[in-house]
């Protein structure tokens, strides 16, 4: 039988030893969470400055659209989009199932509304007299969402680590689009469903480990930049 | 990849509509792409197979083996023989390899599987609680074993995911005639690993293949309560998936994989795979 702190340290060595499977993993997880963030993170800023700057019909229905998709489970895009990729779906002549871009696009349509509804509340909640600014001091359109986004840049900081801890950590998306291949499409949660299943927990334990470390520094260097820029306008 | 990565920007840009000035940042991110492609294989092909053949190890053991004879890199997907057999028909994979008989029987007939070939069999067994409170080991046959667990209402975990070991379970069930209804029946709807975990946390029955059980036995607190009746033999299969319905399919190097698996050579390797120093699985081509 395990024991739980057995399980721990042997984790915790397994880590430090460097076992190239387990990084090779890690780096799976890295290389698609960021590229998804990547390639969402303009589209998604430029779609919350227009929702929040421009008043068209349906834009209240876009927005509710929008907050609904925030609860759509990580399976349920998974499964539209095994779908849509599959050989026998529309997209099936991209050959895109069960690999890395399949699993990028799963989990661009994650965080894609997550970070629009993030930034669309901090383009909201900013001075709107940073804009009227802007355009009396003659900035174009694109001058001016740039002085924006400077503006809130820690709210948006924000969406885009609660983005970032979304789709790093979703395992139902990745595991239906990526098949869980290793070396190809195994990232670090649907790593930990095969390994717990095979009653190996101690690289499941050690690739949580890894998972709970990155939100800290994530969350912990954001609450400090945070504070450090307080300190600084204090000091003006 | 330069394909892919256009797909993923035209995808991208059906978002939203956005400014002009950001073919810089689509060039960073193409480069981002390219470096993170991985290592470049002459070929590979896709096999989807069963979580008994994967989970246990097998599946690597064979494909270190393949590795020393072929330049084909092999991509397992390794899913219950319902979805394996679904991959194949819609032909997301090259092969795939499964034990269900009858269900491979008719996805053959129906023209979506070729060349079938018998590669290896195990056996299932029925495994229990340490104290065996339906006392199973006393009877010796599998029919039996069943109904004194559905009589005293014991706990018994099903996979209920349509796999190979689920299918194989139901038609057990079906001997006794009705499908099992008793309260301790429990469906777990997840792989063999987790539904023999959930079985030892809740001293439940379950019927595992031998291979599952010899893999995972020195983690649970279970023991082997009946084996060794005809009934419980689990063969396992490799098709084709037909390249005249999928003419995508990367059909000579999954055949030559095929080929391998029944060779003199595949077969040798199969045999010699072990856990704990036990045979997991018998070569069986003809």
């Amino acid at each position: 039988m395990y024991n739980l702190w057995t399980t721990f340290s042997a984790a915790l060595a397994q880590l430090w030893s460097g076992d190239p499977l387990l990084w090779g993993i890690v780096a799976v997880s890295f290389s698609v969470s960021a590229s998804a963030l990547l390639i969402a993170l303009l589209p998604a800023l430029t779609t919350g400055f227009m929702l929040a700057y421009f008043r068209f019909p349906g834009r209240w229905a876009a927005i509710s659209v929008l907050n609904s998709l925030l609860a759509v489970p990580t399976v349920v895009v998974g499964l539209v989009l095994y779908m849509l990729l599959s050989r026998a779906g529309p997209l099936g002549d991209l050959n895109l199932l069960f690999t890395r871009p399949a699993m990028i696009i799963g989990q661009i349509l994650l965080c894609f509304p997550l970070l629009v509804a993030m930034s669309l509340s901090a383009f909201q909640a900013a001075d709107h007299r940073v804009l009227e600014t802007a355009k009396t001091l003659g900035a174009s359109p694109w001058q001016a969402f740039v002085t924006l986004l400077f503006e809130v840049r820690f709210a948006l900081l924000a969406a885009v680590v609660t983005a970032f801890g979304r789709i790093i950590a979703e395992v139902g998306s990745a595991m239906m689009v990526g098949g869980n291949i290793l070396h190809h499409t195994r990232n670090i949660t649907t790593a930990i469903a095969l390994e717990t299943g095979k009653g190996e927990f101690v690289q499941g334990v050690a690739l949580g480990i890894v998972l709970l470390t990155l939100a800290l520094v994530l969350n912990i260097s954001l609450g400090w930049m945070q504070s450090h820029s307080r300190v600084l306008r204090h000091g003006d | 990849m330069a394909a892919l990565i256009m797909t993923c920007l035209q995808l991208s840009k059906l978002n939203t509509m956005k400014p002009l000035k950001l073919s810089l940042q689509y060039s960073l991110i193409a480069a981002f792409f390219s470096m993170m492609s991985c290592t470049v294989f002459a070929d590979s092909i896709r096999l989807a197979t069963t979580t008994s053949t994967y989970n246990s190890g097998l599946m690597e053991y064979l494909l270190g083996h393949y590795a020393q004879v072929s330049d084909t890199e092999v991509q397992v997907i390794s899913v219950g023989t319902g979805k394996a057999l679904k991959m194949a028909e819609n032909g997301d994979v090259d092969l795939v390899m499964t034990h269900a008989p009858a269900a491979e029987a008719r996805f053959v007939a129906q023209g979506f599987g070729i060349e079938a070939q018998s590669v290896m069999y195990n056996d299932f067994v029925l495994v229990g609680p340490q104290d065996d409170d339906a006392k199973v080991r006393q009877v010796h046959t599998v029919t039996e074993g069943l109904s004194r667990i559905a009589k005293l209402n014991k706990r018994f975990i099903s996979r209920g995911d349509d796999s190979g070991t689920h299918k194989k379970e139901l038609q057990l069930w079906k001997h006794l005639g009705a499908a099992p209804t008793f309260d301790g029946y429990l469906e777990s709807g997840r792989g063999m690993g987790h539904s023999l975990q959930m079985a030892s946390e809740m001293s439940a029955y379950t019927m595992t293949d031998r291979g599952t059980w010899l893999a995972l036995k020195d983690k649970l607190q279970l023991r082997l309560v009946l084996e060794s009746d005809p009934k419980l033999l689990n063969p396992y299969q490799v098709m084709l998936v037909n390249p005249a319905r999928h003419p995508h399919v990367n059909i000579n190097s999954a055949r030559r994989f095929s080929l391998w698996l029944i060779s003199p050579e595949g077969q040798k390797a199969i045999g010699s795979f072990r856990i704990h120093g036990e045979v997991l699985f018998v070569p069986s081509a003809k």
